[in-house]
Formats: C-alpha cells, sequence, structure tokens
C-alpha cells in the first residue's frame, strides 16, 4: 500500500503545527499527570496511554451547557497520533456531548474498516485522511488513542 | 542473495526484504522447519507415557533433544535442563519457585535497569508477596554493570541476582562470570536471561558459573513455544514445582501428591515436543554454520551499521560507540520523527525494524528517550541489508524535515 496514503498532507500538516497541542488549565501539576485538582467544573482531563508503545497523551476539553467549548492536549507520540488528536479536535469543538460521543465512535468504526459507507464517513471531515490506517492494523491504536480517551471522558460526564 | 539466506524459506520467497528484527524473533531455516514436519509425520504420539511404539519414539525425541541442548550449553547433567515455552517462562519459573525457596521479609533481590519486562515483573510479584526489596543495579555509558557497580548494591540480605546477559536494546554484554564470582562469594544466587545472547555467543554455563539461566529458541531459529530454563540440580531439587499436573506427579491421593524427579518435576501437562525438536535442528543447524562464522558476521554488519549511522547528524544510537560490543542490536533515533512512523515507513521500503520501548520500559525513562528504533541482525544478514536501512534513514528524515 502505497504510504501517502497515511502520511498525507493533512495529517504531516496536523503533526507539524497543530493547533490545539497547549492547556487550558493553569495548574503546572497538570503537565503530566491526572490531578483531580485540575479539574474545575467546566474543564475535564484525561490521560490516554497506548501501553503497547507508551504513547500518553492528556486531554483538556471545556464543556459548557452541554457543549464541548474547547478542546487541548500535550504529550508525546507519533505524527498519527499526534495528527489525529489535533484533527478530533477541530472536529468537535462546538458540538454536544452525544454529537462527539457519535463522531468518536464513527471515527473508531472508519478506522478499524467496519463502517465504509462514504456518504455517513463524509462527516468526519478531515480525520477522513486518516481512513486507509485501517489497512494498517499495527497503527490503528495510535489513531484511535484520542478517540478513546474523548470517549471515555464524554461517557462519564454524561453518567455522572 | 547470499548462501546463508538461502537456507530461509521466508528470505528465499521475499527477496528485496531486509529483515532487521532478529531480536524480536529469527527466521527459520527449512532444516529446522523440515525437522518439525517430519517428527509430526514420523513420531508423533503422547511421549513419556504410552506404552507402544509410537509414543516411545516421541519420548526418544524428546529425550535426545534435551540431551543435545545439554551438550551444547555445557550442562552437567540432563535433569537439569528444563523445557518451558519461552524465557519469559522461565524467568517466571525461578522468580516464583526460587524466591518460594529463599526469600524472607526483608530481603533484597538484585537485578538490573536494563531487564527485559520479563526479567523484571516476575521479580516485583516475588518481592511484593515476600515483603522483599527489589533493588537495582544501573550500566555506564557502555551499558555495563560494573563490579563496583555491582559491590555496592550487594548486601547481606542480597538473596538472588537476576541479570540479562545481553540487552535487547543497548546490545551489551555483561560478564557474567565476573559478577556471578562476586555475587556467590555473598551467597546471592545468580540467575541470567539468555535470549539474547544465545543466539550470537557460546554460552557455557559451568564456565560462567551461573545458578539459572534461560533462553528461547525462537530467537535462536527454533520454533516459537519452546524454551529452556537451564538450572543446578540442587536448586531444582528444592524447588517446589511452578506448574502443577500431567506428568509432572509421582504419587497422587485425594488431599496431598508427591512429585515427580528432575526435570519432570517441572514440567507440567503434555508438551511440545515438535517445538523441542525444532530446537534440537537448530542447534544442528548453529553447529554447522559455526559461532565463529556467526560472530564474525554479526560484528562486521553490526560496524557498517553502526559506522553508517553515525554519520548521520540527525541519528542518535543508545549504548556503546564500538559498535563491535553491540552484539548485533542498534538502537537509535531519528530526530523529529517518532520510532513508530519510522517503522510504518521502513516497512514501505521492506525494511523490517522495530520500533518502541521493547519491552523495557523503566530502561527507556533511565536512557531519557522513551521510545526507539532497533535494528537486529543475525549472521544470514548481508552489506545490502545495511545499505537498505541507511537509505531509508535518510528518506524518513528528508520526509517528514526536508532535504
Amino acid at each position: 500500500m502505497a504510504l501517502n496514503n497515511i502520511y498525507n498532507d493533512i495529517l504531516m500538516e496536523h503533526n507539524t503545527h497543530p493547533d490545539h497541542k497547549h492547556k487550558l488549565s493553569n495548574a503546572s501539576d497538570c503537565q503530566t499527570a491526572i490531578n483531580p485538582q485540575c479539574e474545575s467544573d467546566a474543564i475535564l482531563v484525561k490521560k490516554g496511554i497506548n501501553p503497547s508503545c507508551g504513547d500518553e497523551i492528556v486531554l483538556e476539553i471545556n464543556v459548557e451547557d452541554g457543549i464541548i467549548k474547547d478542546v487541548a492536549f500535550d504529550g508525546q507520540g507519533c505524527a498519527v497520533s499526534q495528527a489525529s488528536t489535533d484533527i478530533m479536535a477541530d472536529l468537535v469543538i462546538g458540538k454536544t456531548i452525544d454529537e462527539a460521543i457519535e463522531f468518536t465512535d464513527l471515527f473508531i468504526k472508519m478506522v478499524r474498516g467496519e463502517e465504509t459507507d462514504e456518504d455517513k464517513l463524509e462527516e468526519l471531515d478531515e480525520a477522513l485522511a486518516l481512513k486507509d490506517i485501517a489497512h494498517m492494523p499495527a497503527r490503528v491504536k495510535c489513531a484511535v488513542l484520542a478517540w478513546h480517551t474523548l470517549n471515555q471522558m464524554l461517557t462519564d460526564k454524561q453518567k455522572n | 542473495m547470499n548462501l546463508y539466506k538461502n537456507y530461509f524459506p521466508i528470505m528465499r520467497h521475499n527477496k528485496s526484504l531486509a529483515y532487521l528484527d532478529n531480536a524480536a524473533t529469527t527466521q527459520k531455516p527449512d532444516m529446522v522447519i523440515d525437522a518439525v514436519a517430519e517428527y509430526y509425520k514420523q513420531e508423533n504420539a503422547n511421549p513419556l507415557r504410552g506404552l507402544y511404539e509410537l509414543s516411545q519414539k516421541a519420548t526418544d525425541a524428546y529425550e535426545n533433544a534435551r540431551k543435545k541442548i545439554a551438550k551444547f550449553i555445557n550442562a552437567q547433567k540432563e535433569q537439569e535442563i528444563i523445557y518451558t515455552r519461552n524465557a519469559s517462562e522461565s524467568l517466571n519459573i525461578v522468580a516464583f519457585s526460587l524466591s518460594d525457596l529463599v526469600l524472607q521479609a526483608d530481603d533484597e533481590i538484585l537485578i538490573s535497569i536494563m531487564e527485559h519486562h520479563s526479567n523484571m515483573i516476575p521479580w516485583q510479584q516475588a518481592a511484593k508477596r515476600h515483603h522483599a526489596k527489589l533493588v537495582y543495579l544501573y550500566p555506564n555509558e557502555d551499558g555495563i554493570i560494573t563490579t563496583d557497580e555491582l559491590t555496592n548494591k550487594l548486601s547481606t540480605k542480597t538473596k538472588i541476582l537476576s541479570l540479562t546477559h545481553v540487552s535487547n536494546v543497548l546490545g551489551a554484554e555483561q560478564n557474567i562470570k565476573e559478577l556471578a564470582a562476586i555475587a556467590h562469594a555473598n551467597k546471592t544466587i545468580v540467575s541470567v536471561d539468555g535470549a539474547q545472547a544465545i543466539p550470537h555467543i557460546k554460552i557455557d554455563v559451568q564456565k560462567l558459573d551461573c545458578d539459572f539461566y534461560s533462553f528461547s529458541g525462537h530467537k535462536m531459529y527454533a520454533p516459537m513455544g519452546i524454551g529452556v530454563l537451564y538450572g543446578k540440580q540442587e536448586y531444582l531439587e528444592k524447588m517446589p514445582p511452578f506448574l502443577t499436573g500431567g506428568e509432572m506427579i509421582d504419587y497422587v491421593d485425594e488431599q496431598t501428591a508427591t512429585y515427580a524427579e528432575l526435570p519432570y518435576k517441572f514440567e507440567a501437562g503434555t508438551q511440545n515436543v515438535g517445538g523441542a525438536v525444532g530446537l534440537s535442528a537448530a542447534i544442528d543447524f548453529m553447529e554447522s554454520v559455526g559461532y565463529d562464522t556467526i560472530i564474525e558476521r554479526e560484528t562486521a554488519l553490526g560496524k557498517l551499521a553502526g559506522d553508517e549511522l553515525s554519520k548521520l547528524p540527525y541519528v542518535t544510537i543508545y549504548g556503546s560507540k564500538n559498535p563491535a560490543l553491540h552484539h548485533g542490536v542498534i538502537a537509535f533515533n531519528i530526530e523529529g520523527v517518532h520510532p513508530h512512523d519510522v517503522a510504518s515507513l521502513m516497512d514501505s521500503g521492506d525494511v523490517a525494524i522495530r520500533g518502541g520501548h521493547h519491552c523495557a520500559q523503566p530502561l527507556m525513562r533511565y536512557l531519557k528517550c522513551n521510545f526507539c528504533c532497533r535494528a537486529s541482525m543475525a549472521f544470514y544478514n548481508d552489506n545490502e541489508d545495511i545499505h537498505q536501512l541507511i537509505e531509508r534513514v535518510k528518506y524518513i528524515r528528508s520526509y517528514f524535515h526536508g532535504a
């Protein structure tokens, strides 16, 4: 498979110049670990870990009135995981919790090759650039790290 | 294609492949694959228990392989050779059974920061079970545990030293003979993880004078699923069994059991006879090539790869500056490119390497790199494989950062 299907312009751009790689919360403790004190009513923080490769991201989201106002991330990872996180942030900002959960479900299905309906996948916008990861099973976990983490955060938020 | 690659069907079928992930597993030569197939075609039955000719053939195949392994590593007795699935299982047996035999609360276990998780987590668990302390040795810049470091960390409470012979990341070889002598003078039992050593170095367990030596078959041209634990009889006899059931029993009543003699005490359930036959054939294969040839070729390949990578200013190599001290293992990073992206882009150029933490997360943190790429050579690799690797490194760097 041609690798530039994966390492395409969209992915390389988000990897080199991520718009959302910064912090929402101010506490310095929040840089490396989850600290409940970093969380306020509005800002949620969660660490996502990929145990097989050691990639780590810390995802922060600001939710007000059920709407995702902002998303930021920090951490180390490959181009696939970093770009995927930045693309996800672009996609879910301004969306409701329910909509964002649907996006994460759809994205995870796409990269696992379980959803191939082009019309449905159009909703994912730039995240479509990661579609061919489905042909690289070893890298699927890199692409889904942020989406899994966000999905867990939002599902937990709904439960509470 | 060089004549050695020709022994390997995978190489014959993938002529453009530069397989440089031999520290993960080696490819298998025809000799090994055929020996396993012949066993299943001609001699397969459940060994040790059957009262008929075919079962006797299987038993002979199984025990002859054990004799060959004992001779290969110069064990005193074949009873000291325990079959396992792999080095990880061997190391778990030592950590589980030996710690039950010798560890008391507040005792110390000594391992190095370079250990594979398989020689680390079992000891973390053993330390927890026995309320003992896990103490770490740290290497010098060449990846070597010095005698000073060992002497400083040994105490009257150190009951066990478990150390890798060759690091799976740095390729550094520890002077086991020297370290074991110091440990023994302290009445410390010595266990060695030989998984990355035995493919590259002639092992003589009596000369090393270690008490336990663990290795996998699949990293030395044998099938996956067969490994070996060598242990000195004096310890194996006193240690409690690890897994129970099957041929490892002697007499069983409703509430109690007595256990079989060595080595069967540690071999519960039906064993991997096909794997043992494959390991025996792999030993024949390695002996027909010869360790002299293996070492000569791997040293030359390591030197070429080390020299070429060192010329690239954006490449960092971990461990010794002397490629001869790497045993064909070169851990490196390309500045600004994550190892997973490197490995994927290598793959698209038919170069197989590993990228990640190499099952050695504490070592990665000690090296302050978290992840790295690893190219690992076997004697069947050649200069073309190395050139293919180097060209790909240059391509990947320019892909991410421009020429």
